[in-house]
């Protein structure tokens, strides 16, 4: 079953998008789009870093979103806006990432298949990365769901409770960087954010709880996966956009429901 | 032992000082109440005492274990977020129906279960808030000016409400208020804050300090006594204006 290029494909979609439409839901809650482009973009750097050292890509990407994800983490801490900062660091390190990737000496690099993602190309070997690095995002977001929702929906309430916020944001910028790592071979650096937000926020309007918005989420992000890819096998287009364009269509039915609802 | 004993606490934000040299223990069933201006630090202090924010100078110590039920001033909860009360209920610990549905009504708020959070009115609300914190069974009751917006039957029916759940609980209560004439009757202590404490003592003997009086004026020194004077002996009366009300 894995020897059908498509096979691999569709699972590396899924197996993606489950983990990028959980942890999306606490992206949407917290309004951390922003803090995901940082460090989706940083991971261009990360590539170009792997290139140079030859190391996997995988390894330079998560290394890289990770310094950039603790960054932005230390920055949050402080009183200041940083929305400045975030936009500098974000576009900062995509545009360090392109400069490196094509600096780099006797290489020549399809660099669409960072930027866009690759998925028609992922190995078993890939394969197992996504699925193990999914997996662990999942348990761990499932094993810290209770502190992680209270401190989402009011650090005080989290203070009062002994449990602490700074905490559970370290974690989620964990959980996004390795969700960054994951993602970059299916959607690419510049739509990992795409992936992470429009899944929940079509889950939103169908969802009575935050449960059931993270299990929406997951279905829709999966289901814009599979589709995505048919669409992309069909037209002869890139995969990454393609699940993107099914993913901002189911959020636009989601949308014209909500209001017809309303309507009505 | 005290529950919580904070010694001579100094906060600010950047170069403002907004509490210096506070100092508040907090005994076991104790009802302390703490009043003063907009502005004054009242939120600010609860939020030391949580843990919430670190202060510049001052020791707090917790007795060990202390479990503290917090009702905050306001709590916005994103729209982005969907969330039932009984949901909202099971934070950060789950907890049966049965008891889910108790604490609501002890709150006066029963029957509210399958409600969206977004949907409660601001009293409502404030009362979700309320039995949310009892179902923690906290050995101490923080509540931030939970009567805002409440008329003053209705909030002669909270106070009600928060003396009964002590009487139950068994737990200390430690509540902030802007409006004096609220202030809780069965109140122990008084605490008059502007950064820092002017003055403390019982009902009587707060309204009745020159400190008090300086930073209410004198034309509400006497508002402190007329809470519980309606309280008292108005009884009937205010609890009928209260059901036409709602
Ligand atoms: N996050 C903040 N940043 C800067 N100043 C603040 C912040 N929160 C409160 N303050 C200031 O601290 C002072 C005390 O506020 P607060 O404790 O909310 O007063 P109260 O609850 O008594 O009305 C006010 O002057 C307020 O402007
Ligand atoms: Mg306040």
């Amino acid at each position: 079953m894995l020897d059908d290029f498509l096979m691999r494909a569709a699972l590396a979609g899924v197996g993606t998008a489950m983990a990028a439409g959980l942890l999306g839901c606490f992206v949407v809650w917290r309004r951390m789009a922003y803090f995901g482009d940082a460090t989706a973009h940083a991971a261009v750097l990360g590539v170009a870093l792997a290139l140079l050292f030859g190391t996997s890509i995988t390894l330079g990407v998560g290394m890289v979103a990770l310094a950039m994800a603790l960054l932005i983490h230390g920055l949050s801490g402080q009183r200041t806006s940083v929305d400045t900062m975030l936009g500098v660091l974000a576009h900062g390190a995509l545009a360090l990432g392109l400069v490196a990737v094509t600096l780099i000496p006797g290489q020549r690099i399809d660099l669409d298949a960072y930027l866009f993602g690759d998925v028609l190309s992922v190995t078993r070997m890939d394969l197992a990365v996504i699925w193990g690095g999914g997996a662990i995002v999942v348990a761990i977001l499932w094993w810290q769901w209770q502190a992680m929702l209270t401190a989402t929906l009011s650090p005080d309430l989290a203070y009062a409770a002994d449990l602490n916020p700074r905490r559970a944001q370290l974690i989620l910028t964990l959980l996004l960087a390795a969700v960054v790592a994951v993602a970059i071979k299916v959607v690419g650096a510049l739509l990992i954010t795409a992936m992470l937000i429009i899944p929940a926020a079509s889950a939103r309007s169908y969802a009575t709880t935050p449960e059931r918005m993270a299990l929406l989420s997951m279905a829709i992000g999966a289901l814009s996966a599979v589709a995505g890819l048919r669409l992309a096998v069909l037209l002869d287009v890139p995969v990454g956009p393609a699940i993107i364009c099914v993913a901002v269509a189911v959020f636009a039915v989601s949308a014209l429901g909500r209001t017809l609802r309303q309507l009505a | 032992m005290s529950l919580i004993d904070a010694r001579n606490i100094d906060f600010g934000h950047g170069g403002q000082t907004v509490l210096h040299g506070v100092s508040l223990s907090l005994e076991p069933r104790e009802i302390v109440t703490i009043v003063g201006p907009n502005g004054s630090g009242k939120s600010t202090l609860l939020r030391v005492l949580i843990g919430a924010l670190k202060p510049r100078r001052g020791t707090i110590i917790r007795a060990a274990g202390l479990r503290i039920g917090y009702v905050p001033q306001k709590l916005h909860i994103d729209p982005t977020l969907p969330i039932t009360v009984r949901r909202f209920l099971n934070l950060p610990k789950a907890v049966d129906r049965a008891a889910a549905e108790e604490a609501l009504e002890k709150a006066g708020v029963a029957g509210l279960t399958e409600r969206q959070m977004a949907s409660l009115s601001g009293g409502q609300f404030q009362r979700v808030l309320l039995a949310r914190a009892i179902l923690g069974k906290p050995d101490v009751l923080m509540l931030d000016e939970a009567t805002q917006g409440l008329d003053q039957p209705g909030s002669a029916a909270f106070y009600r409400q928060i003396d009964a759940v002590r009487r139950d609980l068994g737990c200390a209560v430690l509540m902030v208020s802007h409006e004096l004439h609220v202030v809780m009757s069965a109140s122990d202590r008084v605490i008059c804050l502007n950064g820092h404490i002017c003055c403390e003592g019982t009902p009587e003997v707060v309204s009745a300090t020159p400190a008090y009086r300086e930073l209410f004026g004198t034309g509400t020194g006497g508002a402190l006594a007329l809470y519980r004077h309606e309280h008292d002996h108005d009884h009937d009366h205010t609890h009928h204006h209260h059901e036409a009300a709602e």
